[in-house]
């Protein structure tokens, strides 16, 4: 069991209220709410990025602090965007997770790529890779280094049906060898199935937390989501 | 390709350039040293030995510098001249020769005075923690400024002679050059490229954006102006020995770049010395005469690497 990922007061205005949360390790965390609540602010603000008051700390420790090379193994950080400056190979890019100067381990790589379901690519140029493909080799570059929490924007955003179910269960599979996982979701079923927990972000703002069933109320999706749930699926609700 | 073995390849390939520098014309060469032995002797470690070692060693730092300035800014177009101490080496190099005489030294220094002037007024102009576009735009606006002060101190020349020999110098040369500029060069190129190359790792993670190579750990705003400065300092110094040489820093990164799988920190050891290679054998090319007169190098970089960069950009359109 890792200790739990501490955030005292952070701030990001205008984007984020100041708040307070804690994590706890060992589960899947998912960090929900509508386009510009807040979310990858949030994120950003718990990997360290961006200036702004608060302090965030595991075990006692602001990842910020903490050398490189201790750092990859502490905390990573995976952006919504998948941008790639050079066109390099997929292994090479995965390398990069291992921390600057860290000695090439082909075995950590060939094993994160597997987990990404990414293999077939260690050798191709990301640029030769569609969306989703590059999403997963960039998520292989997150967990290479087997660190003890994730924080993951928008992990799934591009990826076919069959390759989020299978991200959502792998990182279930990390929560279970005692990883912390936040990630951020706009896919609402995925959110309720998968995640042990939500946060619920509106206006820059926490506005709900807890169990799926909870945070997931009709009155949470109409309030903030402006959506309603019928038996034929979801629905925009009218407006109030 | 492994970028060990890539260096391993391009340094082999050096020792036979490096040699045909140092012994250049062999028959002429003989020939003096069956008349006047000391004179043979002479003119291998006074001329030939700091031409041969300054084209190494310059070639090598505008290589460097490119594939370091590139990989810093995510941006294939950048270059030493790009972000002005390029420029600024050369207005202080001119401004030294016309105040202080023209000495080796003093003209040496004022290039490097003028290299670290130019990037200070980056510095300041970007502003500490700047985004990678300011810098590169701040960079454009002074390499302008700088060339038009080059202008304007070319058309305020006290004597017809002393334009005619800045003009010459400008084009970027590096015959009869002196084991004292040598001796002040090398050292400061050798120990600023050592400390660009140990930060290769850094740039490589830059590749998924300033905001993963931070949250990595990478201390973005003081690597960017380390690597800068560096940069500059050895830029700086390799224009007041030789003058300005174009298109080596920007196109030797591009031809090393994918032999090492697009790495821009492993594309650095091979770009030094694919440019040490590079500038050698132009400066064994410009020694064979064309209407009577020596090429300028810097003339001669230009003619090939221009039409170079073109291919390369029609190539990947």
């Amino acid at each position: 069991m890792i200790a739990s990922l501490i955030a005292h007061d952070i701030a990001r205005p205008p984007m984020l209220a100041p708040l307070s949360l804690r994590i706890d390790s060992g589960c899947v965390t998912g960090l929900i709410g509508p386009n510009g609540a807040g979310k990858t602010t949030l994120l950003r603000a718990l990997a360290g990025l961006g200036a702004g008051p608060g302090r965030v700390t595991i075990v006692g420790e602001a990842p910020g602090d903490l050398p490189s090379a201790k750092r990859a193994r502490r905390l990573a950080w995976l952006p919504a965007d998948r941008d790639v400056a050079w066109p390099m190979r997929s292994g090479d890019l995965v390398q990069i997770g291992l921390g600057p100067g860290a000695p090439r381990d082909d075995t950590a790589i060939a094993a994160a790529l597997a987990l990404a379901d990414a293999t077939a690519f260690a050798t191709r140029r990301v640029d030769s890779l569609s969306t989703g493909e590059r999403a997963r080799v960039l998520l292989a570059r997150a967990l290479v280094a087997r660190p003890d929490w994730l924080l993951l924007d928008e992990a799934v955003a591009n990826l076919d049906a069959y390759h989020r179910l299978d991200i959502m269960a792998l990182l279930r599979a990390e929560a279970a060898r005692g990883a912390g996982v936040l990630i951020s979701l706009h896919d609402l079923d995925l959110a309720r199935r998968h995640c042990d927990r939500l946060l619920l972000l509106h206006e820059g703002a926490l506005v709900a937390d807890g169990s799926p069933a909870d945070v997931l109320s009709p009155a949470n999706l109409a309030r903030v989501f402006r959506i309603r749930e019928t038996p034929l699926g979801l629905e925009k609700a009218p407006p109030v | 390709m492994n970028p060990r073995r890539l260096s391993l390849l391009l340094g082999l390939a050096l020792v036979p350039l490096a040699l045909a520098s140092l012994f250049w014309d062999p028959a002429m060469l003989h020939s003096v040293a069956a008349r006047d032995p000391g004179l043979a002797r002479t003119i291998l470690i006074e001329l030939r030995l700091p031409r041969t070692l300054l084209a190494l060693l310059i070639g090598g730092s505008l290589g460097l510098g490119g594939a370091a300035m590139q990989g810093l800014l995510r941006n294939p177009l950048a270059s030493p001249d790009v972000l002005g101490p390029s420029t600024g080496a050369s207005l202080g190099a001119i401004v030294a020769g016309y105040f202080l005489g023209g000495g080796v030294f003093g003209v040496a220094l004022g290039g490097m005075a003028g290299a670290l002037l130019a990037l200070a007024l980056l510095l300041a102009l970007a502003g500490r923690g700047a985004a990678t576009n300011t810098l590169v735009l701040a960079g454009v606006a002074i390499s302008a400024l700088g060339g038009a002060l080059v202008n304007l101190a070319l058309s305020l020349a006290p004597s017809p002679y002393a334009l005619y020999d800045v003009m010459f110098w400008l084009l970027g040369s590096l015959a009869d050059r002196s084991l004292p500029q040598l001796a002040l060069a090398g050292p400061i190129i050798l120990i600023a490229g050592g400390f660009l190359l140990a930060r290769g790792p850094q740039l490589d993670s830059l590749a998924l954006g300033e905001d993963v190579a931070a949250s990595l750990g990478v201390n973005i705003a003081r690597l960017r102006w380390l690597v800068v400065v560096t940069t500059g300092i050895m830029v700086g110094a390799g224009v007041a020995v030789a003058g300005s040489i174009g298109f080596i820093g920007l196109v030797v990164p591009h031809l090393v770049r994918p032999l090492v799988g697009n790495r821009p920190g492993a594309a650095m050891l091979p770009g030094a010395l694919a440019g040490a290679a590079l500038l050698t054998a132009a400066d064994l090319a410009v020694r064979l005469p064309v209407n009577g007169q020596e090429l300028k190098l810097g003339v001669l970089t230009a003619l090939i690497g221009a039409p170079f960069f073109l291919w390369l950009v029609v190539k990947d359109r």
